[in-house]
């Protein structure tokens, strides 16, 4: 059994503005995180994940209850003290004028240097492994100004492991990158958090993602407590479902669907792959796809080239691409 | 972990030790040639001799290298230090590549000061630098004081209860566009000789500072710039702005309240003595970042403290027009230099940020 890093009770989070009725975004969280363990924070907008991560970042008081890093007050532990026990990682690109990324990691030994910043030996041999650990060993010499966003994010993330941190936070670190550049950092998270006794969560609004790779997910709702478990857990008690009420996400295939209206019955006779594909096109297009139905797509496989038979009441028709059937099927 | 590949070698931290000397060398170089120019021209190795403590020169060499030239050059270096080291920290907290030392209102604050005291009380003469007794010189220093004073408690009191730091810069502005309005009234109800009283102190001048000031002004300079040193790392975090800097464990609260502190005391006590000296507190940092290639403040501030003093001395030169009896304008002088650096800097660079980052 791993043992626990970070603990909330109770934890009650939002805005206390002076004057004004306070404002509680999200009550009662009751969590932990493991050591090792890779957690998905996951909700709509406006349910308060960004509010939830400051708070656990210590960057923001909560309204009640508390949170407990390895079994002391969060809220009540020196500025210094918190950065040697959390890393932060935020989405926003952040222009440091003219550093190199060296430089810039070598700021995460922040809480560990004296008055000046000065790094010793020790401190530096750190920062080498922060950066070695993230792959970026390539672009240490480099200005931060010049790097891409996806390897500016790698380069935060050393600095934030520089902090030497046992839970290392992320508040949606992937939203500005694209799909190849978000599964190599997340695939880079899995790994920090696999290796060693490190925690990592990690806030994103990318479902998918999310459902393939993290440990646990914390499931914020709109309206109602945060859940917990593991993705699968989450998807077959329909929390999941519950939570982005507003899409379809459809169990069988684990992704959300277009909400469309419905166009009508399709059959579709074939197999592997092109069946596949077909049906996909078919439901993008808002179809139901069905194995018999009076109007029926046949694949027809003729070495490397395909054809789809479309037969319907008033005749047949050969489409030669799944464009071309989806556009014809549509008037 | 694994070890590392030995591909690249890592870079290495720390400064360029070489440009430093350098800079130290010219400051001494154009200490000694400021010494030396002016109405009465007097040879390089004469001032030397004369420093050096050697009575075997003109007497009145020795007194006008004492009495006139050595305070105003020493004021010069510590006013273009402390102008620009205030300016960096400006930068730097308000995420601003055109902030300067006044942005707070600083200079505002004193002028409000000078102008009531010069244009309400009625303070005439020719100008601060001959004209004025000793009476009327030392009421314009002190209402410039109280002025800069006034303006740098309200910013800190404001400072500690405001959560953004733009907020401050916003506040800074007005105050000084309700100064200009509260001064421009004031000029509007003054005889010509008050203005012109008021005019000269808004020039600038490293003149005006006799010994007996100095034993005051360089003090403040040098523990302002002793707080700002101590300051490197903050500064050095806030680069990443406050969420980040916080996260690394700073205190942001009290960072930025020891920033502004630093910064209002070295542009309020030099915008005191010297009047509002335009400029240097922009340009230096930049010049510093293009000439070092970093945004570390540990290079930074010595480098804009060296070269602060350089340019304010180069300024105080041009502005002697030396060989003549006639005087330029100090301001005139730091804006026809420093208008030109900033636009070169920032033409250079594609983007503002990256003008920033220079």
């Amino acid at each position: 059994m791993a043992a626990t890093i970070l603990q909330t009770s109770g934890l009650c989070i939002g805005y206390a503005p002076k004057r004004r009725p306070r404002v509680e975004v999200a009550a009662d969280i009751g969590v932990e995180l493991l050591k090792g363990e890779l957690v998905c924070l996951l909700g709509p907008n406006g349910a308060g994940k960004s509010t939830l991560m400051r708070t656990l970042a210590g960057l923001q008081k909560p309204l009640a209850g508390e949170v407990l890093l390895e079994g002391r007050d969060l809220h009540g532990l020196a500025e210094s003290e918190r950065a040697r026990l959390l890393g932060l990682v935020l989405t926003e690109r952040v222009d440091v004028g003219n550093l190199s990324a060296y430089a810039l990691v070598a700021l995460g030994r922040y809480p560990y240097t004296g008055w000046d910043g000065r790094l010793s030996a020790a401190d530096e041999e750190v920062v080498r492994w922060a950066i070695d650990a993230v792959g970026a060993r390539d672009l240490a010499g480099r200005s931060v100004g010049e790097l891409s966003d996806g390897e500016r994010q790698k380069v935060m993330i050393a600095r934030a492991l520089a902090q030497e941190p046992a839970v290392l936070l992320l508040d949606e670190p992937t939203a500005f990158l694209d799909l190849p550049r978000r599964v190599e950092i997340v695939q880079l998270l899995r790994r920090l958090a696999g290796d060693s006794d490190r925690s990592v969560l990690l806030s994103t609004h990318d479902l998918d993602l999310a459902l393939r790779c993290a440990d646990r997910l914390w499931l914020l709702p709109l309206d109602g407590p945060l859940q917990t478990g593991a993705p699968e857990d989450l998807v077959l008690s329909g929390a999941f479902q519950r939570a982005f009420a507003d899409v379809e996400f459809d169990p069988a295939i684990g992704s959300f669907q277009l909400a469309q209206e419905p166009e009508g019955e399709v059959g579709l006779v074939g197999e592997g792959l092109h069946a596949l594909w077909t049906a996909r096109a078919l439901e993008r297009a808002g179809f139901r796809v069905v194995g018999d139905a009076p109007t029926c797509v046949e694949i027809i496989r003729d070495n490397d080239d395909s054809t789809w038979r479309l037969h319907t009441a008033t005749g047949d028709r050969v489409c030669s691409t799944l464009y071309e059937l989806v556009k014809y099927l549509k008037h | 972990m694994a070890t590392a590949p030995t591909t690249t070698p890592w870079p290495r931290l720390g400064p360029r030790w070489g440009l430093f000397l350098g800079m130290a060398g010219a400051l001494l170089g154009f200490f000694a040639i400021s010494l030396g120019v002016g109405s009465v021209s007097i040879p390089l190795d004469a001032v030397v001799a004369i420093l050096w403590g050697e009575t075997d020169q003109k007497p009145s060499w020795s007194h006008i290298i004492y009495a006139i030239r050595l305070p105003r050059a020493l004021t010069a270096v510590l006013a273009g230090a402390a102008l620009s080291a205030s300016g960096l920290q400006m930068q730097t907290l308000f995420r601003n590549p055109l902030a300067d030392p006044f942005i707070l209102g600083i200079s505002a604050g004193a002028s409000l000061g000078v102008a009531l005291v010069v244009l309400g009380t009625g303070v005439t003469g020719a100008g601060l630098l001959v004209g004025l007794g000793l009476l009327g010189q030392v009421g314009v220093v002190a209402a410039a004081v109280a002025g800069a004073a006034a303006v740098l408690g309200l910013v800190l009191l404001v400072g500690r209860r405001v959560q953004h730091t733009m907020t401050l810069l916003i506040l800074g502005l007005m105050f000084g566009y309700l100064t200009s309005a509260v001064v421009s009234v004031l000029l509007y109800f003054s005889i010509p000789e008050q203005v012109q009283t008021y005019v000269l102190w808004t020039f600038g001048s490293f003149g005006a500072v006799a010994w007996g000031q100095l034993t005051f002004l360089a003090p403040v300079v040098l523990v302002g710039l002793g707080i700002a040193g101590l300051l490197v790392k903050p500064l050095n975090a806030l680069l990443l702005g406050e969420t980040y800097a916080r996260s690394m464990g700073l205190g942001a609260r009290r960072a930025r309240l020891w920033i502004i502190a630093s910064a209002a005391l070295l542009a309020g006590t030099v915008t005191a003595y010297c009047g509002p000296i335009g400029f240097l507190g922009v340009a230096v940092p930049h010049l510093c970042r293009a000439l070092f290639n970093t945004s570390d403040h540990r290079v930074l501030l010595p480098a804009s403290v060296l070269l602060g003093g350089i340019l304010a001395l180069t300024a105080d030169l041009v502005a002697r027009l030396p060989g003549s009896e006639a005087t330029l304008p100090l301001n005139a002088v730091t804006a026809l230099i420093g208008a030109p650096v900033v636009t070169w800097i920032i033409l250079r660079r594609r983007t503002l940020r990256q003008a920033f980052a220079a």
